[in-house]
């Protein structure tokens, strides 16, 4: 065999590496306010172009512009804010916990808040969330207590999950907040099921999901679009393209030839693609989904255009793989620095109180932590009962499971 | 065991809103072997109804509808065309009640066809419940006859965890003895044929001694029980058989006591033979009974080999190879 020269062979490469200088000219980003918001019950063939545009309300003035502003109240955008600041200083603070060896591991949403937030924000309490590993903005925003979320990643004596899970799979049902898995994708379809019941059921609860764009790839995606659009089921499918999956660019899961919202098409539902760094556009494009799936219109596809500011997770560093400097050089800038911007050019904050708001929430994250800890670590302190370690394999323990645990002497 | 089976599916979406059937074919045309016909005209398209054709999306949908408080019901056509649903059955719905804490659960059953002897080739005629023997957190089930196949699939329906509830094809219609060649029975005239109408249940977790014997004890379920009674017959010995009916949870009290009085085991089942589900029996036997027994324990399985078209009934375990076991276990 010749050594690889195929020139018809493709394997993808991303533009830069590190020691490059990071550019995003090629990408083709319309203007805040360039498109128009369809009715809600608009035919998906007349909605292909929504695929490979970008809907985006705020520009880069900090100005809401256009038929997608939500027209936000000032307290529902200073809500907005405060969530978004709130995941990002329990991300670090639990980043550094973990690098300190009081948990096991740990992934930030950094860049990426918008889309939790906004979202939890746009739909109704009673909607059910199957979400993917970074959507710690979910919980916060529908008020779950930190201390919780926190005793969870501990896998402490007061973790929910009874120290059966990595870190940040979080579970939640109080909240409409199923189990993440860990294994990518198994939920997209599971959420589509969730969808059909509440359908048949006749209620008007609807289901959203998310995975990332890498997760395209698997099957579970395809079945989640195929089934939903199937039986017609009220759920929004989300797409969060954040660029790269651990250190795999966005051109291994097809994005190289087609926008991930296009995927829609095919299936005959609205694919939309949204600057997911923009708060406003992220929970004016939910709202309308939402509403197409209330109204019986069913399912829509969202691609969240977005970047991953950090690494995948505390596992890997993202300067073996991409330019250092590339977060600072992507074009749709950061989620917090929009919305605050647009908070202060409209008069309702200042930096005053965003410094403000940044301490307390600081303060706050401190102590709960601290509280946290009290409960116990992964390696010190209380943990569950380990005889609770052979419960809820199944409702009603059998006979082996029974031995064993006496085995162990528990 | 058609009837028998659309009968259990017939109670149980009589009885409760919650339940729903569906799976590949299963909706208009009552599944490619039956087992749901004129379910769907009785209850309706949105509760009894076809699915796209991907077995991973058939068993995501129903665990996100278990946990939208329903109770699904699905089919995967053939045993041989679960393995695309392998994640979504051994991450997924396993493990979601330990992985939640006890949150969430996925109250799903999943019927499927299995074993040879239909002409079947490779692809329509695997025994895959080894498989799943291995996976903690569902339950697998495999009936020898319409009357616990009705009892179980009811118990199977209406259990909060997740079962597999494998159907051998070829006793569909009837016992088979594992001659090919001999007249086909119906069920007709056999004591397990006679089902009951209405609602009734059978443990799971329970096995049934369906022969009394003092010499030796055969542990078989599935088509496997059929062939290794009418071995019992022609080998002359006092031959004990259990069919399991359940394979996990294993009623390993059950087996044991039964092994610890004859002091002599054979195993039998249709799947291949290493690392199958005989294995784990026979591996059980020996830690509960090991100074009762008299000689060593035998399996009776498929060989390791994929199930071939043209040699389907070298392949088969059938009589010849079961006496086989019981001579060289009761003579040495």
């Amino acid at each position: 065999m010749v050594p690889s020269s195929g020139k018809n062979l493709n394997v993808p490469a991303p533009r830069h590496r590190p020691g490059e200088e990071p550019e995003f000219d090629n990408l083709d980003i319309p203007n805040a306010g360039a498109i128009a918001r369809p009715d809600v019950l608009s035919d998906p063939k007349e909605m292909f172009a929504y695929a490979n545009s970008m809907i985006r309300v705020l520009n880069m003035k900090n100005n809401a512009v256009g038929e997608w502003d939500p027209c936000l109240s000032a307290d529902d955008l200073r809500k907005g804010l405060t969530h978004m600041l709130t995941t990002r200083i329990y991300d670090d603070r639990m980043q550094n916990m973990q690098r300190v060896g009081k948990m096991s591991f740990y992934m930030k949403s950094r860049g990426e808040e918008a889309i939790a937030v906004a979202q939890a924000m746009a739909l109704d309490k009673k909607d059910m969330l199957f979400p993917s590993y970074r959507q710690q903005g979910l919980l916060i925003s529908r008020g779950r207590d930190l201390l919780d979320m926190m005793n969870h990643c501990l896998s402490n004596s007061r973790d929910n999950c009874k120290g059966r899970q990595l870190p940040i799979m979080y579970t939640w049902k109080e909240g409409n907040f199923f189990s993440i898995s860990g294994n990518l994708g198994t939920q997209f379809c599971q959420a589509v099921g969730w969808a059909v019941a509440s359908a048949y059921k006749g209620e008007d609860a609807i289901a959203a999901t998310w995975v990332g764009e890498g997760t395209t790839a698997t099957s579970d995606f395809h079945h989640g679009m195929t089934f939903a659009a199937v039986y017609n089921a009220p759920v929004i499918l989300n797409v969060v393209n954040n660029q790269w999956a651990i250190s795999s660019f966005q051109g291994f899961a097809g994005g190289e030839r087609a926008t991930f919202a296009s995927r829609g098409i095919g299936y005959g539902m609205p694919g939309l693609r949204v600057d997911g760094n923009d708060f406003l556009a992220v929970y004016a494009v939910t709202k309308w989904a939402a509403e197409r799936a209330r109204s019986g219109g069913g399912p829509t596809m969202i691609e969240h255009f977005t970047y991953r500011a950090g690494g995948h997770s505390t596992s890997d560093d993202p300067a073996k793989y991409r330019p250092e400097d590339e977060p600072e050089a992507w074009p749709l800038g950061d989620p917090i620095e929009r919305l605050k911007g647009h908070l202060v050019e409209i008069g309702e904050w200042s930096d005053e109180r965003h410094e403000q708001a940044i301490k307390d929430i600081t303060a706050l994250v401190t102590k709960k932590y601290k509280e946290a800890e009290s409960y116990g670590t992964l390696t010190s302190g209380a943990r569950p009962e380990v005889s609770s370690m052979f419960e809820d394999v199944f409702k009603e323990m059998p006979d082996n499971l029974r031995r064993q645990r006496q085995q162990l002497g528990v | 065991m058609v009837q028998a089976i659309n009968s259990a599916q017939d109670v149980m979406l009589e009885r409760d809103s919650s339940v729903v059937v569906f799976g590949e074919d299963v909706g208009y045309f009552g599944g490619v072997f039956n087992c749901t016909e004129g379910l769907q005209k009785k209850y309706g398209i949105q509760r009894v109804f076809d699915t796209p054709i991907a077995e991973g999306g058939i068993i995501a949908l129903a665990i996100g509808m278990g946990v939208n408080e329903m109770r699904p019901v699905t089919e995967i056509q053939f045993s041989d065309y679960i393995y695309p649903a392998f994640d979504q059955i051994v991450s997924e719905a396993s493990r979601l009640r330990y992985r939640s804490g006890g949150e969430y659960w996925a109250p799903i059953t999943i019927r499927t066809p299995c074993g040879g002897g239909i002409r079947g080739g490779q692809t329509h005629s695997q025994s895959p419940e080894g498989i799943f023997t291995h996976v903690s957190g569902v339950k697998t089930i495999m009936p020898s006859n319409p009357y616990d196949a009705k009892g179980l699939l009811i118990s199977a329906i209406e259990d909060d965890d997740p079962t597999i509830f494998f159907e051998p094809k070829r006793l569909y219609n009837g016992p088979f003895f594992g001659d090919p060649k001999a007249k086909a029975q119906s069920w007709d005239n056999h004591e397990k044929g006679d089902v009951p109408e209405g609602h009734y249940t059978i443990p799971i977790g329970k096995a049934e001694t369906v022969r009394r014997g003092s010499d030796l004890t055969i542990v078989t379920y599935g088509t496997m029980v059929h062939v290794s009674l009418a071995a019992a017959e022609l080998s002359g010995y006092d031959v004990e058989i259990i069919d399991l009916r359940t394979l996990t949870p294993l009623d390993i009290d059950h087996i044991a006591s039964s092994v610890c009085r004859t002091g002599r085991c054979v195993v039998v089942h249709e799947a291949t033979k290493t690392g199958g589900f005989g294995a784990e029996i026979l591996s059980q036997i020996q830690e509960n009974c090991f100074w009762k027994l008299e000689a060593p324990i035998t399996r009776v399985a498929g060989w390791d080999i994929p199930y071939p078209h043209a040699f389907e009934w070298e392949y088969f375990p059938g009589q010849g190879r079961v006496l086989d076991a019981i001579k060289k276990v009761m003579e040495g």
